[in-house]
């Protein structure tokens, strides 16, 4: 990205989200204020219900899981010149095949069912991306339209399984039946239990640990293998990787499966660990903010990992606020995430020029 | 600050009389409870209480499934005279938090959860439907009757299947025309698909329409008033959304059931257990005041009232596609 070179990293990768976010919560701060409500205590209720206690922390650690997730898996069809907007969808499918192992095989040793499940819910979510992939690469078919259509395809798919075949039957909601304790991940509280640490309840479980890990593989998959600088060099100039001897086809598929088994994942946290049964809606839009979370994070995955934590924090403190504050609407915090996410994502070039120029001037002085 | 409060609400709902000092609490669903519909009918029945009685209520309205254990908690820990929860997504959720808090009362409506403390309302809207679809089919000049349901899940077919039997019941030569709106929870707050879905089954020769969508409904309503056509609202009484067209609504008690578990936990009259509430209970009926009176002709409405009174002396059954 030859744009960034008028500035140093540091101004890129801090300064500039941070005067992007402070300018947003300037803004929340004043919507706030029309409403006729303090904007200093709302902050205080946002940031306290954020992380004030124990318990806050481990919510907003849950949500994080969720954006680390899906916001990796967009970073990484990223880099390969892809924009997978279809994590909604590939998380979806994903939980079926976590549930499949979770429901109907959990006769198995913990162990077995611990590693199928979450080796079929990533193959079901790799699966629903690759398609996409190969008709991107195959038919030029353009992967944005593809994966958001199948993430209605998805939508259909689970509701009618859930509604007519896995249902638990005499139960008002579609859902199925919960899974056995040992076919579920740890939560943090039991783990936390085994170290003597009292932990309160929440659904922050292994999976919190898997996204980290996660992050840590995306970056050297992609910055460290032969595979990740493929994947690069095709995003970048699909005719300069096919002169150097790379298949794009083959790299866009295999990018689209790998995307698509990270979001997967987060079915997994949310099917496995969360809530131990298969339910309708499950991914509630936390695989779109996946792309707000990827954008602010500029793909980058310790940015994705920095940008989820801060979306954790905003979704946990928001539902505080809405809580504490009567005259602050559920629509109200989706204001105040709209903006960050305006600011963050949408406008961040907006300050970028006034800033590499003062760089640029600093430097020439 | 938060180990006071705790305390306090640990306190008051150890002991058990003195919760009824403490104020009800509701959580609506993610439709919202403005959604014209099915939450807004909690709403009504929590506003009810509050008027009558002065006490304020704590509510809270989710965004996301996540949330929804977390929320419940939340009232239950801040020590409510009863939560009640409102739509049957969260049965799951109050299935942990009852467990946690075996000393708080919880009411879900729409979902049973056999548990002590808690109390589960139900209602047998196929019997309601099966009025409304008498009343779509003797309404129709074209002999073809619509139907768009909300999410494609079991409770909306559930809807479908009474108004359909209650249709061909009434003239056994009617078609019924059925579209679902999704098969995502949006698609009980998407009125643009739902004026869509309805002004294709217009196109189709339909000239009464009965919408079982939530806020999805309200789009159903506008196009028939726009078309001229009849429609018939669902939940809470819609009449009066465009007195004219709308032939009447399947109203489902669902402000009665708030309203009723928060004044009997006040009163210390509040029972767990299950409780399923049709037309003879009065939780589901078909909604007749002086918005619709002139649309329905007194043969019509004689002919439907037999129909009651035949459902609730068993000698009509209605089919239960959820049993």
């Amino acid at each position: 990205m030859s744009s960034r070179g008028d500035m140093p990293a540091w101004a890129d990768y801090v300064l500039l989200p941070l005067i992007n976010l402070l300018l947003a919560f300037v803004l929340s701060g004043l919507v706030v204020l029309a409403i006729g409500e303090d904007p200093v205590r709302a902050m205080r209720i946002l940031v306290e219900g954020a992380i004030g206690y124990p318990e806050a922390i481990a919510f907003t650690l849950y949500y994080a899981t969720n954006f680390i997730f899906t916001g990796l898996a967009v970073a990484l069809a990223f880099h390969a010149g892809l924009f997978n907007i279809g994590g909604e969808g590939q998380a979806y499918v994903a939980g079926l095949g976590v549930a499949l192992i979770c429901l109907y095989l959990d006769f198995l040793p913990w162990p077995i069912i611990f590693v199928g499940a979450i080796a079929l819910g990533m193959a079901f979510g790799a699966a629903w991306a690759a398609v996409p992939g190969w008709l991107q690469a195959k038919r030029g078919s353009h992967v944005v339209i593809t994966t958001i259509m199948f993430n209605f395809i998805a939508a259909a798919l689970m509701t009618y399984l859930l509604s007519n075949v896995m249902l638990e039957p005499g139960r008002g909601a579609p859902e199925t039946r919960r899974f056995i304790a040992s076919a579920t991940l740890p939560s943090m509280q039991t783990m936390l239990g085994w170290i003597g640490i009292e932990a309160p309840r929440s659904p922050l479980n292994f999976a919190f640990f898997m996204a980290i890990a996660a992050a840590f593989l995306v970056y050297v998959y992609i910055w460290r293998t032969r595979w990740g600088y493929a994947l690069r060099v095709v995003g970048q100039n699909e005719q300069a990787a096919r002169y150097a001897g790379i298949d794009p086809a083959k790299t866009i598929i295999v990018a689209m499966a790998i995307s698509g088994a990270l979001a997967g994942l987060m079915g997994v946290n949310e099917i496995m660990g969360a809530h131990q049964r298969l339910l309708v809606a499950f991914t509630g839009g936390f695989g779109f903010v996946g792309i707000a979370v990827a954008l602010m994070g500029r793909n980058h995955p310790l940015g994705v990992c920095l940008a989820a934590l801060l979306f954790g924090a905003l979704y946990q403190g928001g539902a505080e606020l809405a809580f504490e504050m009567r005259a602050i609407s559920r629509e109200m915090v989706v204001v105040i995430q709209g903006l960050i996410i305006l600011f963050c994502g949408a406008l961040e070039n907006m300050f970028r020029p006034w800033i590499a120029t003062l760089f640029a001037r600093h430097k020439a002085a | 600050m938060k180990t006071p409060v705790l305390a306090a609400a640990f306190a008051l709902a150890i002991a058990g009389s003195a919760a009824a000092q403490t104020p009800p609490a509701v959580m609506f669903d993610i439709g919202g409870k403005f959604d014209r519909s099915f939450n807004q009918a909690a709403y009504d029945g929590a506003e009810r209480f509050k008027k009558e009685t002065g006490v304020t209520y704590n509510e809270f309205e989710i965004t996301n499934t996540a949330e929804r254990e977390q929320a419940i908690r939340n009232l239950a820990r801040r020590g409510a005279s009863v939560v009640i929860a409102v739509g049957f997504n969260n049965h799951a959720a109050i299935e942990t938090v009852a467990k946690e808090f075996p000393n708080v009362k919880f009411t879900i409506i729409d979902s049973v959860v056999d548990l002590p403390n808690v109390q589960s309302v139900t209602f047998r809207e196929h019997e309601g439907s099966f009025l409304v679809g008498m009343a779509a089919a003797l309404t129709s000049k074209t002999g073809k009757v619509g139907f768009v349901g909300g999410m494609d899940v079991p409770i909306i077919r559930k809807f479908y299947k009474g108004y359909e039997e209650g249709a061909k019941y009434a003239k056994s030569s009617v078609e019924v025309f059925m579209n679902m709106t999704g098969t995502t929870p949006t698609a009980f707050r998407d009125p643009t698909r739902g004026a869509e879905l309805a002004r294709g089954q217009f196109d189709r020769g339909v000239d009464v329409v009965f919408a079982a969508a939530g806020a999805t409904g309200t789009g159903v309503y506008q196009a028939a008033k726009d078309a001229g056509k009849f429609a018939i609202g669902v939940d809470s009484n819609q009449n009066h959304l465009h007195p004219g067209t709308m032939l009447t609504s399947m109203v489902k008690r669902v402000d009665i059931a708030v309203y009723e578990a928060m004044t009997q936990a006040r009163a210390g009259t509040w029972k767990p257990g299950a409780r399923a509430l049709g037309l003879k209970e009065e939780g589901v009926g078909m909604a007749i005041d002086d918005n619709n009176k002139a649309l329905l002709s007194a043969d019509v409405l004689k002919r439907i009232d037999e129909a009651r009174q035949a459902i609730i002396d068993g000698k009509i059954t209605v089919t239960d596609v959820m049993r």
